[in-house]
């Protein structure tokens, strides 16, 4: 089984990474572009396990390590 | 006194913190991350600086949950003294000891420099060799020193009197360009909520002699020193 855990930055923290591609994407001439945010994927590999239990083991794993939950979100994608 | 410093793979500063402590009079033994146990008699766990798993995942992340954190821990909740030093600040934040996160510093430099802080309190274990409101200059060097916490955290920070140290300028003024980094209050280092935990991004080690530019941080150690001696 493969899934997808995405990390991003809780809303209203500071992500100057971000600042500095918006910044960059701008000088570029690409146009439209209003903010940007960067986050983080994991792509994990799991064996024969049912979808509720990788789930819930992604979740303890984004709980226990993947994720700093102070400024960072999660999402659990079973692919 | 003695005193545990831990080693993870990537830290750098273990024996610069080690001298330090010597040279105050507390007894460093160097601990792998790998242990479970602390050595017997550990007064003090000192987690130093460096780049603990190549600041993968996120500073401090990884180590912040090795096998020794679970005795840290453990001795932090007896009542034990751990100080935690620029990398070994966010391991202690990762690792659930304080409050908060080292964030990309402001303008996402490595800022590699000496820096002044006001010591905000001098009646705890590591602060009482210095006067009420002393600055001292010592050094920094980190890329991810922006202390960021939510507002009820920095509230019950401020409100209990856990600031250990802000930045300021040579003359004392506390934030503006006295602020290297973006830290959220100025914030330098933190206490735990018994005052025995203290984290802190600046290094102190780095200036316990004159031959290298100046003996500010040896106030820190000659505190733990005294301390010590005062418990024993």
């Amino acid at each position: 089984m493969k899934a997808r855990v995405t990390v991003t930055l809780k809303t209203g923290v500071l992500d100057p990474q971000g600042k500095a591609i918006e910044g960059a994407l701008r000088s570029l001439g690409i146009d439209g572009v209003d903010s940007v945010r960067q986050g983080k994927v994991f792509d994990i590999e799991l064996g024969s396990v049912d979808k509720a239990s990788a789930e819930a083991a992604l979740k303890n794993a984004c709980e226990k390590l993947l994720a700093n939950t102070v400024v960072e979100n999660y999402r659990v994608e079973i692919l | 006194m003695k005193a545990a410093v831990l080693l993870f793979p990537g830290i750098n500063r273990e024996n610069d913190v080690a001298r330090a402590l010597a040279q105050s009079g507390v007894k460093p033994t160097i601990v792998w991350h790998a242990e479970h146990d602390l050595p017997q008699g550990t007064d003090l766990v000192v987690v130093p600086g460096g780049f603990s798993y190549g600041d993968y995942l996120r500073c401090g992340a990884i180590a912040g949950r090795a096998n020794i954190m679970d005795a840290v821990r453990a001795h932090a909740a007896r009542g034990g003294l751990v100080l935690g030093i620029c990398n070994g600040f966010q391991i202690l934040c990762e690792s659930g000891l304080l409050p908060g996160v080292l964030m990309r510093n402001r303008d996402l430099k490595f800022i590699c420099k000496e820096q002044h802080l006001r010591v905000e309190r001098h009646d705890t274990a590591y602060t009482n060799a210095y006067g009420h409101h002393q600055i001292i200059k010592v050094c920094i060097a980190h890329g991810e020193g922006n202390y960021v916490a939510d507002s009820a955290t920095i509230q019950t920070l401020e409100g209990e009197g856990r600031v250990a140290f802000r930045y300021c300028d040579a003359a004392g003024h506390v934030g503006g360009k006295g602020n290297p980094n973006g830290s959220m209050n100025d914030i330098a280092g933190i206490y735990s909520e018994k005052l025995n935990v203290l984290g802190m991004m600046p290094h102190p080690e780095n200036l316990i002699d004159s031959l290298i530019g100046g003996i500010d941080g040896r106030g820190m150690f000659d505190s733990l020193g005294a301390f010590g001696k005062r418990a024993a």
